[in-house]
């Protein structure tokens, strides 16, 4: 076997410093009712350029070549080159949690960079060094919030990601915190009036999506309003980190949960991804996960070392802010390459060709399809009702190797006919065109099958 | 004193600053390409929500970042550059083959919401690596959603709960031995459950009677390592089960350790009614630093109804797809389908092996943690006896006589080139060293490493000073932790 670096002599030798005949003997704890004593029924040992092989035949199994217009909390952006050639390096790669500091200063002051960066671009004063992904990092967020107010429930927009509230629905079951909802208006933003009534005085934490699922950006100052009037935090969560470089963040949040995917990670079929946390200092000491922070050394040397480590799982077992044990550090790596590439000037421009791209597409989509949503600013996703059920439309764009947006009667049946529809600067006109060109063809025609039942029962 | 290191010679390595100090205007390592779409009014679009600043964002050219991340890495242990024993966490060798196809084009940018149809080769390595763990735990069913251990555990015990309640009440508490993670008992508390501790015997494992004397109908489950963190394999397994189950709890493996058994026995076979798997410890994922990890979890058909949704079934027209229909299930706990990465590089590890190669891997992961134990008897105190398998626990009763403490010998051991083992874990022995070599390792580095702690037991001996401010050859001498807890700088800030 490739990877193990012994010959059977030394296998030999070191069976017999240590007064074995077997390596079973080294097995001999394990009551033998139980040992197996058969090979495991997998894949047989494959060569190197094999394994390459086969995850090559998946590959083009699986979308090799298409034009997506997906998004809804994944996104295509380009990613530098040098995010590879520097995660790829072994310290990085091969390195465990940098609780040895004096080891492990490279990862440690990279995150501090990490946390930083955070902070500069959601107007936070602290940032953890990552969480598993958004949806987790907005279900412990919300944890977070239930701890400092005291208080238990939840209020949560409709126009949260809908994944991203069935996550949260499943850490709230069973630790006491009822989840009430609040709907959208025509504008696709939180409805405020239906916000203010599901708030009661038991509620710890409003939570919303800015931009929200629709790519909307919702009214965070009056939302953040209703909810402190009424004693509760504002959680946001922010689940394209793109929208950062071009629109202002949520600073009246007392936590933000963002997904940072978006930052110079892999689609990837949805993971691993970045979530993080991050909030006002006076709030530190209840939010979960890893932080890192600037030290001396005994000489005076500034240095980095993981801390409040209180806080966790380690140390305070069963009393832990979170079971959290692991974090996203080397996803978190590409996300603070990704910022440090794009910096103070590039993201700006970066998410203003997002923004470009989207406000063509929405506008060109517009003469065909109904695009809905129009009454407030958007980022760069769109929500586009036809006629025809848009699955279906989808399948015949799949011909044109192109993926269209997301339908979204699954996650929000009133919508019926809608998709989201996402552009990043890495969406070409030409795509937009013939995009929008396939639904003009498909609206045309559309009248036609909806006569078709009338006929039928003629 | 300098000769008796003999694996690691000091060198010079670069200076760096934090990359804002770097950062001037006008620097940029970025190009976009001309816009083909009309310019737009970012004012008029926005209004109010227009971002005007993005504050102290750094403003660096392309080299820049290159040597500022290179010098960083060079400042960080790694097991590309040697042996790294901690403890319980297994460090093993992650191949490269494994970075290389996460890569792929499909692969790598697959967006998890693209039509099934397109999405069948994403799906054929969900469920080629969900039948490799399933038969490889000996279990029936599997969710590969979890996002790491810790997010498996909670997973797990969603589905004791939901177990429970569907044979009517979901019971209150979970037994923890007093040797577990710290990650188990921290579950338990979000999960709802009341954590019970259980004793270990003198042998160091789970005291049978006791647990016979605790167990009641209030108990949902056990959640226990095993081998446990002593790196004792828990030789009444069956019995505990059997405890467990005549009252109807159910038996939960903290798989952490499975890197000791993968080919050798199946937790299956001996009564675990659920498990989760460190895809990042046993699989050879990498732990980047801290992560990601992936933490799936292998069920009993039982608990088949309560599986996290989306779960892969294979359809009639012969493609694979995602069923969301699962009434009982306990719902999602992530976004999307887990870490999705991590299984291409757990099931090309697989591949990499094969049946003979997992077993191999474990039987020189155990040999070798069982050559270091040799080699360290009587230097060091083994406070139990029983065999051990993939690691071992030693204490610092010898060397506290001169005040030296097991994070002081942890220390040293980085001048001697090595990362430091576990220390202070598991809670149950004082001073703590935990050692896990893994099957990654040669003779000549364990040679080594047993040279050099033999070496720094001989320094507390003659002149523990030496070990109780190392190390001594590192960028930065001991920090001061307390100072970054009391008054913490979580970030950088521009100079006022």
């Amino acid at each position: 076997m490739r990877y193990l670096p012994k010959s059977p002599a030394d296998r030999e030798a070191m069976l017999k410093a240590l007064g074995l005949s077997s390596v079973d003997d080294l097995f001999a704890p394990i009551p033998a009712e139980y040992r197996l004593n058969r090979d495991l029924k997998i894949p047989r040992q494959m060569a190197e350029s094999e394994i390459v092989d086969y995850f090559r035949q998946r590959s083009r199994e699986n979308a090799e070549g298409y034009t997506s217009f997906l998004g809804a909390g994944a996104y295509l952006h380009y990613r530098p080159v040098i995010i590879d050639s520097l995660i790829s390096r072994g310290e990085f790669l091969t390195a465990y949690t940098p609780y040895q500091a004096e080891i492990s200063q490279g990862t440690l002051q990279s995150i501090f960079e990490f946390q930083t960066m955070i902070c500069e671009l959601t107007g936070m004063e602290v940032a953890n060094a990552s969480m598993y992904d958004g949806s987790t990092a907005a279900a412990e967020a919300v944890m977070m919030a239930v701890r400092l107010t005291g208080r238990r429930s939840v209020a949560v927009a409709r126009s949260l990601h809908p994944e991203y509230r069935e996550v949260l629905a499943t850490y709230a079951t069973h630790q006491g915190m009822p989840l009430s909802t609040a709907g959208f208006g025509a504008d696709g933003r939180v409805n405020l009036a239906e916000l203010e009534k599901s708030i009661t005085h038991e509620t710890a934490a409003v939570l919303i999506q800015s931009p929200n699922f629709f790519g909307t950006i919702e009214d965070v100052a009056a939302i953040a309003e209703i909810a402190h009037k009424n004693g509760a935090m504002l959680v946001v969560s922010i689940a394209e980190a793109v929208s950062l470089g071009i629109v202002e963040p949520p600073r009246e949040a007392d936590v933000i949960a963002m997904e940072a995917q978006s930052f110079g990670v892999p689609v990837g079929f949805g993971g691993p991804y970045c979530g993080v946390i991050a909030t006002r200092e006076k709030f530190v000491r209840q939010m979960p996960g890893r932080l890192v922070g600037q030290t001396v050394d005994k000489q005076g040397k500034r240095g980095f070392v993981l801390t409040l480590a209180t806080r966790e799982q380690h140390i305070r077992r069963e009393k832990a802010t979170s079971n959290i044990c692991t974090n996203q550090a080397l996803v978190a790596l590409m996300v603070n390459i990704f910022m440090t590439v794009y910096g103070k000037v590039g993201l700006k421009e970066l998410a203003k060709q997002n923004l470009a791209k989207t406000a063509y597409a929405a506008g060109q989509f517009a003469k065909h399809g109904n695009v809905l949503f129009g009454g407030a600013p958007r980022f760069n996703e769109f929500v586009v009702e036809t006629t025809e059920d848009p699955a279906a439309i989808h399948g015949r764009l799949l011909g044109d190797k192109i993926v269209g947006g997301l339908p979204l009667k699954k996650f929000y049946p009133e919508l019926g006919n809608a998709a989201l529809w996402c552009c990043t600067e890495l969406t070409t006109r030409n795509a937009i065109d013939t995009a929008v060109g396939l639904i003009a063809e498909s609206e045309r025609s559309a009248p036609s099958t909806k006569e078709e039942p009338a006929e039928v029962t003629r | 004193m300098k000769d008796r290191i003999r694996k690691a010679t000091r060198h010079v390595n670069q200076n760096e600053g934090l990359i804002f100090e770097k950062s001037s205007a006008g620097k940029a390592a970025w190009k976009l390409p001309p816009l083909d779409v009309p310019e737009v009014d970012t004012s008029r679009l926005l209004g109010a929500a227009e971002r005007k600043d993005l504050g102290n964002m750094p403003e660096v050219s392309e080299i820049e970042i290159i040597r500022h991340f290179t010098r960083l890495s060079t400042w960080n242990y790694a097991i590309d550059l040697g042996m790294y024993p901690l403890g319980s966490c297994t460090m093993k060798y992650n191949p490269r083959v494994n970075e290389a196809v996460a890569r792929v084009e499909g692969i790598a940018n697959g967006h998890p919401y693209q039509p099934e149809k397109i999405s069948q080769g994403a799906l054929q390595i969900l469920k080629t690596l969900s039948e490799c763990l399933i038969e490889i735990t000996g279990m029936d069913a599997i969710t590969l959603q979890p996002a790491a251990g810790a997010h498996g555990e909670m997973t797990g015990l969603l589905m004791v709960r939901a177990y429970h309640h569907a044979k009517g009440k979901p019971r209150k508490k979970v037994l923890i031995p007093d040797s577990a993670h710290g990650t188990n008992p921290a579950t338990a508390a979000m999960v709802d459950y009341a954590v019970e501790n259980l004793k270990s015997d003198s042998r160091g494992m789970v005291d049978v009677a006791a647990l016979a004397a605790q167990m009641n109908e209030e108990v949902a489950a056990l959640m226990l390592t095993n081998p446990n963190t002593l790196g004792i394999f828990e030789q009444d397994i069956h019995k505990i089960a059997d405890i467990l189950h005549a009252k109807g709890g159910l038996l939960y493996m903290d798989g952490a350790n499975m890197n000791a058994l993968v080919g050798k026995v199946r937790p299956g076979d001996f009564g675990v009614d659920l498990m989760h798997l460190n895809l990042h410890k046993t699989f050879s994922t990498p732990h980047g630093g801290g992560g990601p990890g992936s933490g799936p979890v292998a069920i009993k058909k039982i608990l088949e109804p309560f599986l996290p949704k989306p779960v892969v079934v294979s359809k009639p027209d012969g493609t694979l797809g995602f069923e969301y229909n699962r009434p009982q299930s306990v719902g999602r706990v992530r976004a999307f389908y887990g870490n999705f990465g991590m299984f291409v590089r757990a099931l090309a590890y697989i591949q990499a092996n094969g049946p003979d190669g997992l077993r191999q891997t474990t039987e020189d992961a155990v040999l070798n943690a069982n050559y270091i134990r040799k080699g360290l008897e009587g230097t060091y105190e083994l406070p139990y006896s029983t065999p051990t398998m993939h690691e071992v626990v030693f204490s610092d009763k010898l060397q506290a006589k001169k005040a030296v403490r097991t994070m002081d010998i942890a220390k040293r051991l980085i001048d001697y080139g090595f990362h430091p083992y576990t220390t202070a874990f598991p809670l149950i022995v004082p001073g703590a060293m935990m050692i896990e070599p893994t099957e990654s390792e040669s003779v000549e580095e364990m040679d080594l490493f047993v040279d050099a702690m033999k070496s720094i037991a001989e320094e507390v001996e003659e002149n523990p000073q030496t070990v109780l401010d190392a190390p001594h050859s590192t960028r930065v001498s001991r920090l001061d932790e307390t100072a970054a807890a009391r008054k913490p700088v979580l970030r950088w800030k521009p100079r006022e």
